[in-house]
């Protein structure tokens, strides 16, 4: 099977990780604080907690006054909490499960 | 001249040709195509194999014509095997998913899996490991699409399942995923000793994961340090859950929801009798004009319902973090959760107070009704 060493690659692109940590937005959306890795764009920082205000801000407008959101991706799950107008957002990567073992 | 009747092989090739799965691999490495392409020419079932050297061709052939397998590679340039997984399990919820990689990160393994794939495999290094990855695409063609029965062993119920893994004196732990409900089975030496699904245990547990009719599920291995809460022999608990789910069945049909349904008018009423749920709301993608029961502003929550959805799914393409799943809407008056599901979406509120964890299992438990 000496055909099998081409399936390593020589230089391989590297593969987006999903980021760990938290971040804090002001009532402006400024971004206040973060200990999410530095290789995490910033400006999708800011993307994700635009986006959270923005629900915080829209449920208060159908009357829903939420404090608290908790997304479950399939291999992330999000816990945002308002604060006055702002919000602090915890990024989880859901831990890995025990791999199904490949045999015939 | 020999007639098909008369020459098996011939007619089994034959068959074989009338209805050939289509593979579609993925890998930016023409050379591994190649490779690729020879080795599942040849399995046994002869699918017609496709290569693309991009993700983005890959989605094209996809969208063009429908094929059964996708084999995708994960580091591959501009566009990775993870977007093209997003985009496919999104696209194409039927296709069968298969990566294939050199990536060893563990993280990788569950995030794949947790979007949707089949079989998350290492690039073979030696001649038995390429046998058993063959030999996993041609189970993995073999498994004909049926409505029912359980994504692994395609045609049994879970009630055949439990008992292949206790007559065979087997020691494992089964993970049963239905809908958006999860439950684990724990089988020692042939005898079930254990179970959890939402907030239940022990027999209860089992009881309620013998109801599913259709799921997935993985076999785990065996946990020999769990507790035995489960003492009765796996006979008697498989009998009466046949006998429970043929009770709650009459009872489901007879009587429960059909009575609701006419006493309130509202065939949203089903889903708000869970503890705990004070109005529901649901917009399905059909056309049809959405159903609300106990809502005072259907339409505003339903704006802000769809607009949340849209924003969240844009953050988890921002983070390919798979699939949106549930949400939960915490708040000082009542608690709000979303579902999205390819039906439409699903709005529930529930009192004060209910805890978050109360929350999600009971959004799990009207979600898997509202989509059966």
């Amino acid at each position: 099977m000496g055909l099998l060493n081409k399936f390593f690659k020589t230089s391989v692109p590297e593969l987006n990780r999903i980021p760990s940590g938290s971040f804090t937005l002001d009532g402006k959306g400024n971004l206040v604080s973060s200990t999410v890795p530095t290789w995490f764009p910033p400006s999708h920082l800011h993307d994700i907690g635009q986006n959270i205000v923005a629900i915080f801000r829209d449920a208060q407008q159908a009357q829903l006054q939420l404090s608290e959101l908790i997304v479950h991706y399939g291999a992330l799950k999000i816990i945002a909490r308002e604060l006055r107008g702002g919000a602090i957002i915890f990024l989880s990567p859901k831990a890995a499960q025990s791999p199904v073992a490949l045999t015939k | 001249m020999q007639t098909l009747e008369q020459q098996p092989e011939l007619a089994r090739e034959a068959q074989t040709e009338t209805r050939r799965d289509k593979v579609l691999i993925v890998d930016d490495q023409q050379e591994l195509l190649d490779i690729y392409r020879e080795w599942l020419s040849n399995l046994p079932s002869r699918p017609e194999v496709h290569a693309s050297s991009t993700g983005a061709r890959a989605i094209a052939l996809l969208d063009s014509e429908h094929f059964d397998l996708l084999v995708t590679d994960l580091r591959m340039p501009k566009m990775d095997g993870l977007q093209v997984l997003a985009i496919v399990r999104r696209k194409f919820p039927s296709l069968r998913l298969v990566v294939l990689t050199g990536v060893t990160d563990e993280a990788y393994r569950s995030r794949a899996y947790a979007m949707g794939v089949d079989l998350f495999c290492q690039k073979p290094t030696t001649k038995e490991e390429a046998q058993a990855f063959e030999a996993c695409i041609e189970s993995l063609l073999g498994r004909e699409k049926e409505a029912g029965g359980f994504r692994g062993v395609q045609s049994k119920s879970l009630m055949d399942i439990i008992q292949l893994e206790c007559l065979s004196q087997s020691s494992s732990v089964l993970r049963i995923v239905h809908q958006a409900l999860n439950g684990k089975i724990w089988v020692q030496g042939g005898d079930v000793i254990d179970a959890e699904a939402s907030s239940l245990a022990g027999e209860d547990a089992f009881k309620e994961i013998m109801s599913w009719k259709t799921g997935s599920f993985e076999i785990l291995p065996a946990d020999p340090h769990r507790p035995r809460t489960i003492h009765s022999s796996y006979h008697g608990l498989l009998l009466d859950s046949a006998q429970a789910m043929d009770e709650s069945h009459t009872e489901f049909i007879t009587k429960s929801d059909t009575e609701i349904e006419r006493a309130t008018g509202s065939p949203m009423a089903k889903l708000a009798r869970f503890e705990g749920v004070e109005f529901v709301l649901e917009a399905t993608t059909d056309g049809k004009a959405p159903r609300a029961w106990g809502v005072e502003n259907p339409e505003v929550l339903l704006g802000w319902a769809k607009q949340t959805r849209e924003r969240l799914k844009g953050i988890g393409n921002l983070l390919q973090a798979g699939p949106l799943g549930h949400v939960q809407g915490n708040g000082l008056q009542r608690h709000v959760s979303l579902s999205d599901h390819e039906k439409g979406i699903l709005c529930i509120g529930f009192r004060r107070d209910m805890n978050a964890e109360q929350v999600l299992q009971t959004t799990k438990q009207v979600f898997t009704k509202w989509v059966s």
